[in-house]
């Protein structure tokens, strides 16, 4: 994974409350054996219509949130299932941060393994952030802030461990593997248990 | 040692490496279930970094999402949905060959949806660390297992590494005091408990459903309520063992076998919450007051009484929803018309399940334009519910009869419903789409689907419980 540090862009508003994993990259693709490519389908049947045309009532179609990598979203973004697609969809489709009051768990971790930042807001700042689309935001990992155009900043919390991974590109799988010694301890004392 | 809950009993025996203020901690995993559409990048990663699977001897894989559910031609080949699919199909196959994994594929006697046969093999057991790429691995918690859903990021940690790195979650009580009244099921009771405790009420937790109503219930039963944990956002559900798991896993295939399953059986005694443990949160759910219920939304949260009027929208989410639904605020749901009816799922696919179908179904007929698909959990189950008749009953009624997977309820294998089909479902999940483009799920009990498919709209099961002679 590449270091994530900080990100700066305008935000773009998916306001509906529980946008589930389904919405997000329907079921029907989950067919492909790679990771990539899978932007083209990101909220696929709500994205486009029947004839393959662009949906002008999809929020993202619109022309002011093209190009926009913060995604504000409504409460409990992520529902659903486990399928990492959603994330790897979001990413290349061009999303690298997803702002909202509460993510749910499997896609806040599976997001937050693939560089996707899934951040956690408070409600007000959260709420002003959707009733504001298309503001200039500058996301700073480390020091764990929003930046407003006003100079305003909207704290955030995050676990320790992902952020230590995203700020120096850490390969979790090659820090579990590190662990080996203490993993073949547990399998030693499991069997003579 | 102070109080602790049956989740901390778990947790505590799994820590490899406990956690800090920095690091999550190290959690070692028991059982690593398989299936072929969210493991192949996992398989690819490894191959990649030149690693080898930590022990494939704790892994399990089966063939379930992106099969076809109709026979196999008459030349062997597969009706496959697509090209892809059957590819995807072909690569897990390729994959359990390459890196020795047990395989329950095409020509095992014990394929089905990977929720079904984990328990049905016994490679379900209480205490166990129990995870898959698949959300409903919350379906183990029933047996007093630590289960749930990872990505395929994780699925290649604990391929390498037999590891996963988690902080620990936070506890919440589900307390179903009371007797759940006749004719009102599980399923009744799980999507009442999501209806009230809401769709996110579980983020962050691992439930653990106990009291009088869960302590009742089977096995068949506490996996369809802990299957369903994920739809109210919770980590995992749990059910503490008893004398009820016990009965259901003895002389299963991989359990443990004389002497040692004495000696498994005292283990698992101990596997229940300590008086004085402290969960997070707990709820109270009264079981007389659960009664036949139903979604008329688009998550399952959005959940009433068959009989009761749907509640107005209170935000812009709710319209689009009751739009999308075409559900009607001020009116119940019974008496909705039904396009297809769906049973199947790793939530109602079991023998118990399809016997309550055929209970309703014997000696009546779906009614006229609507489609009613029965889609076993397993080869096994298939073969019980054969040995009993149970398939002509859905037949002689003029449902179809399917071969095990997941079917219509993720709808990837092509089984679907048409846009603005309404489908009563056994299965998990009303999202929009989830059961084809424009497709609207209401989630239910087999016995309301059952009811739903005769009576042609949404019915209530206590009027069609009563026998009918063939």
């Amino acid at each position: 994974m590449q270091p994530v540090t900080h990100l700066h862009s305008r935000t773009a508003v998916l306001a509906d409350e529980n946008i589930d994993t389904d919405r997000i990259i329907p079921a029907r693709f989950l067919t492909t054996t790679t990771r990539e490519g899978l932007g083209r389908l990101c909220f696929h049947d709500w994205r486009y219509q029947a004839d393959g045309a662009d949906n002008p009532a999809f929020p993202l179609n619109r022309p002011e949130a093209r190009g926009c990598a913060i995604l504000v979203a409504g409460r409990n973004f992520g529902c659903g299932s486990s399928r990492e697609h959603a994330p790897w969809a979001l990413l290349d489709y061009g999303i690298r941060a997803v702002l909202c009051s509460e993510i749910a768990d499997i896609f806040r971790g599976n997001a937050l393994k693939n560089g996707l930042l899934a951040i956690v807001i408070d409600e007000p700042e959260h709420r002003w952030l959707l009733r504001h689309p298309g503001i200039e935001l500058a996301i700073d990992v480390r020091e764990q802030f929003i930046a407003l155009p006003d100079g305003g900043r909207i704290r955030f919390a995050l676990e320790p461990f992902a952020r230590h991974c995203l700020l120096h590109g850490v390969d979790q799988l090659g820090y579990l593997l590190q662990n080996e010694t203490a993993i073949a301890h547990y399998e030693q004392q499991e069997q003579a248990a | 040692m102070s109080a602790r809950t049956l989740f901390e009993k778990i947790w505590d025996a799994h820590v490899v490496a406990a956690e800090t203020a920095d690091t999550p901690a190290i959690l070692y995993v028991d059982l690593h279930l398989v299936h072929e559409v969210t493991s192949p990048q996992a398989f690819s990663e490894l191959r990649a970094r030149g690693l080898k699977l930590r022990r494939p001897d704790r892994m399990l894989a089966t063939l379930d999402h992106s099969t076809p559910t109709l026979p196999a031609n008459a030349d062997g080949s597969r009706p496959y949905a697509s090209a892809e699919a059957q590819a995807q199909v072909a690569q897990l196959e390729a994959n359990c060959r390459e890196f020795g994994v047990e395989l329950h594929g095409w020509d095992s006697a014990e394929r089905g949806i990977v929720h079904v046969i984990g328990p049905e093999l016994g490679a379900t057991q209480p205490g166990m660390t129990i995870v898959c790429g698949d959300s409903h691995t919350s379906t183990h918690g029933a047996f007093g297992a630590l289960a749930f859903g990872i990505g395929t990021t994780e699925v290649g940690h604990v391929m390498a590494t037999q590891c996963l790195l988690q902080r620990r979650p936070k506890t919440m009580a589900i307390h179903v005091d009371g007797q759940l009244p006749a004719g009102v099921g599980a399923k009744d009771l799980i999507l009442h408990i999501i209806g009230s405790i809401g769709v996110d009420g579980g983020t962050g937790h691992v439930l653990e459903y106990r009291g009088a109503a869960i302590e009742a219930l089977s096995m068949d039963e506490r996996m369809t309520v802990c299957n369903m944990s994920i739809e109210a956002g919770a980590r995992a559900g749990l059910i503490a063992p008893d004398e009820t798991t016990f009965a259901w896993l003895k002389g299963r295939p991989r359990v443990p076998q004389g002497a040692a399953w004495d000696a498994a059986v005292t283990q698992w005694r101990a596997l229940k919450s300590d008086d004085g443990a402290r969960y997070d949160r707990e709820v109270r759910i009264d079981a007389a007051a659960v009664k036949p219920t139903v979604t008329y939304g688009t998550h399952p949260g959005m959940a009433i009484a068959l009989d009761a009027p749907v509640p107005a929208a209170t935000n812009a989410q709710e319209r689009r929803a009751l739009d999308y639904m075409r559900s009607q605020p001020g009116q119940p749901m019974q008496g909705t018309p039904v396009d297809v009816v769906f049973i199947g799922s790793c939530t109602n696919s079991r023998l118990s399940d399809l016997r309550e179908v055929a209970r309703v179904l014997r000696g009546r007929h779906v009614a006229a334009g609507v489609r009613m698909l029965v889609v076993p959990g397993s080869e096994a189950v298939r073969r019980d519910a054969e040995r009993e008749g149970l398939h002509r009953v859905f037949l002689a009624a003029g449902a179809e009869w399917r071969v095990p997977g997941c079917s219509m309820c993720i709808a990837m294998n092509g089984d679907l419903a048409q846009p603005g089909q309404l489908v009563v479902s056994t299965s998990n999940r009303n999202f929009e789409g989830r059961q084809g483009k424009g497709a609207r799920t209401v989630l239910a009990s087999p016995a309301t689907a059952a009811a739903s498919a005769i009576a042609g709209c949404i019915a209530d099961p206590r009027e069609y419980l009563v026998e009918v002679a063939a």
